[in-house]
């Protein structure tokens, strides 16, 4: 630690947050930056600080928001916001006096900031390169996309930090995963990451922090990176990271909480010397194609298990896990998913609902109709995103063809709030997690892209929709 | 915290793979706002029919499980989410240990921080504990050791200052705020004094 050899990205970050270097007898405490909040995991870290009588330490350094368990029904102007489930309400009620009463800024519901926790702190440029960011939200791992070191924590982590602005950590270890090559026509960040999870695994990273690389990484947008980063926890790591370069700087650059003039200046100096050294050493490294890959779909009950959309469903033989999720699924052995009959697209979450994702969906609902007897949920992942969307159109696109246009949040990737699957029903969704009932008690979910999830509205079926496009 | 040394107890044995925090306690749950009454929520989907019924071959329901104080897990135990409910649904069915091959990190960060014992064992303990689901084991913190009934013995790996506070009844929230003088210098020194600006 702290050797004058080459260091990684994450290394660069660690070190320089160190408060306190690991010793024999103690972790490392470990400085946040940012922390981000909302209404599922803070009540009880809140309560924990009121009987301890302690303040929130940095509240310049916390921001909150509502997401998990709001509802996104459309809204009409003048009408105050309803939350039918009175325990949903009372949690969105809790938050708004914590935040009062503990100084912290908040998103609340109803306002021009909600959103997912994880698309509003990039969009309002809380979101730095060379960062720590934790929440109490396992896809914090979305802000490495910008550098930052980032990562979800729970409860009594969510109290360290309110209360001391710090963590004890252990230095994870590094994975470099080298992405090279050009993504082919109708491929996309999803599937980059679905590939890369069904290649490690879901506790294939476990232990450590992942940094992407390669041509493939260097050649996508901020949104795309943001894809790729969210999901590095369902391979177990803990984080994920891209280093900072122009594509990221230009994103930043003037949003609300970005440094203007020359704290700008100086800034981006600072993040130009983040990324990883040459021949910094990493503890494993993966390769992956990304001009071989195809699009992705997921046939079983954990992100690990996916496959190319054209591809057929392995045989478990013998694996209990994997016999266990075909049952739940429905599926057999050898069979194609392509052509199957689905009862709901979700295109939201935080993994896929920010403005490039909804213009990828927007191309295949374009003077198409929603298949009959498909529910289609189009859930922007802020009230921004939402505004640019309709300033675009597209959300008359979505209207147009029979799917409804929601208010932002979580929605249906964890159906905390009214929207979720009925027992039995399939789902093809643009979110993170396919796990059982996690759409819904009985729900079974397929994982893919925005493209894919859209191809699936229009045709009823998985489709590919690399052929509904033509 | 409570300190937490050595405890015997009878184990119910539930050995899948990679199971999620969702399947630990469904998110539809994750609505109360205080850190008890998780348990009845503690695997409700695997536990409970569609009508809310016990499903009688979970092993949870079994009789024997009333009382147990271990639970055998499988591989990767507790992936998925960050939730600390789950670690708490744990706790509030009466689990103090949980043993399986392998945790998930986020997972074990939660459990330790709650005194519940991330118990990792290899293949060849844990098969043992399988075939004798019930049989009594013990816990042994301070030497970092599980017997079985059959008294093989195994030592069990586990963060050494997660253990120190365990066995003393400190919480790491104490351990922090007893390092203000150093953040306010850290502070001091990188200028994130002036650094923070989110509302």
């Amino acid at each position: 630690m702290g050797q004058a050899g080459p260091r990684t990205l994450f290394d660069k970050v660690w070190e320089s947050h160190l408060v306190v270097a690991a010793t024999a007898d103690a972790p490392a405490v470990l400085y946040v930056d940012l922390h981000l909040v909302h209404e599922v995991t803070s009540p009880q870290a809140f309560a924990l600080l009121r009987e301890r009588g302690l303040r929130v330490r940095r509240p310049d350094r916390t921001v909150a928001t509502m997401d998990h368990s709001t509802p996104t029904a459309p809204r009409r102007p003048g009408v105050p916001i309803q939350i039918p489930d009175a325990q949903a309400a009372a949690q969105v009620k809790a938050l708004e006096a914590n935040c009062r009463d503990f100084g912290i800024p908040l998103h609340a519901l109803g306002s021009d900031g909600q959103g997912i926790v994880h698309v509003i702190g990039p969009e309002l440029g809380l979101t730095h390169p060379g960062m720590t960011i934790v929440c109490g939200d396992s896809h914090t791992s979305t802000h490495g996309a910008f550098g930052a070191l980032a990562f979800g924590i729970g409860t009594s982590e969510v109290g360290h930090v309110l209360a001391t602005q710090c963590l004890l950590q252990s230095r994870p270890r590094t994975l470099a995963v080298e992405m090279d090559g050009r993504l082919p026509r109708g491929v996309t960040a999803k599937d980059l990451i679905l590939a890369l999870i069904a290649r490690l695994g879901i506790g294939g990273a476990n232990g450590h922090v992942i940094e992407y690389r390669g041509t493939a990484i260097r050649a996508l947008s901020m949104e795309e990176r943001m894809t790729v980063c969210n999901m590095s926890i369902e391979a177990g790591a803990r984080a994920g990271m891209v280093a900072p370069d122009d594509t990221t700087f230009e994103w930043v650059a003037g949003r609300p909480h970005a440094p203007k003039g020359t704290a700008w200046d100086a800034a981006v100096r600072s993040w130009r010397a983040l990324p990883s050294d040459d021949g910094a050493a990493f503890d494993g490294t993966v390769r992956l194609d990304a001009s071989a890959l195809e699009p992705m779909i997921t046939y079983g009950t954990n992100p690990g298990m996916g496959m190319p959309i054209r591809g057929t469903v392995p045989d478990p033989a013998g694996n209990a896990t994997l016999q266990r999720a075909l049952t739940y699924m429905g599926l057999q052995p050898g069979q194609k998913l392509l052509g199957r009959p689905i009862d709901v697209v979700f295109i939201g979450s935080c993994t896929n609902s920010r403005l490039s994702d909804l213009r990828q969906a927007a191309t295949i609902f374009a003077g198409r109709k929603v298949a009959p007897g498909v529910r289609v949920l189009v859930v922007p992942g802020s009230q921004q995103v939402k505004r640019q969307a309709e300033a675009e159109g597209l959300d008359r696109i979505f209207r147009d063809a029979g799917a409804d246009w929601r208010e932002s949040g979580c929605s249906l990737c964890i159906a905390m709030n009214g929207d979720r699957l009925e027992a039995g029903q399939y789902a093809v969704s643009t979110s993170n997690r396919n796990f059982e009932g996690r759409q819904g008690a009985g729900g079974r979910t397929f994982l893919a892209s925005p493209l894919t999830a859209a191809a699936a509205a229009v045709t009823g079926r998985i489709a590919d929709a690399r052929e509904v496009l033509g | 915290m409570e300190r937490i040394t050595r405890f015997i107890s009878p184990t119910v044995v539930w050995t899948a793979d990679d199971v999620d925090t969702d399947q630990v306690i469904p998110a539809r749950f994750l609505k109360g706002t205080s850190r008890s009454g998780w348990g009845e929520h503690l695997f409700a989907d695997r536990r409970y029919d569609a009508e809310g019924r016990p499903r009688p071959e979970f092993p949870l329901n079994r009789p024997e499980a009333k009382g147990a104080r271990v639970l055998v897990a499988g591989r990767n135990f507790g992936c998925g989410s960050s939730r600390e409910h789950a670690v708490w649904a744990l706790q509030g069915f009466g689990f103090q240990a949980v043993v399986a091959l392998s945790f998930a990190d986020i997972f074990r960060g939660n459990a330790l921080k709650n005194g519940l014992l991330p118990v990792v064992v290899d293949e060849q303990v844990h098969s043992r504990l399988v075939s004798a689901p019930g049989s009594n084991v013990t816990v042994d913190l301070e030497a970092q050791k599980i017997t079985l009934a059959d008294r093989t013995e195994a030592t069990f790996p586990i963060d050494p200052f997660a253990r120190y506070c365990l066995l003393n009844g400190i919480d790491e929230l104490q351990f922090l705020l007893g390092q203000e003088e150093a953040v306010a210098d850290y502070e001091r020194r990188t200028g994130s004094l002036s650094g923070g600006s989110t509302s």
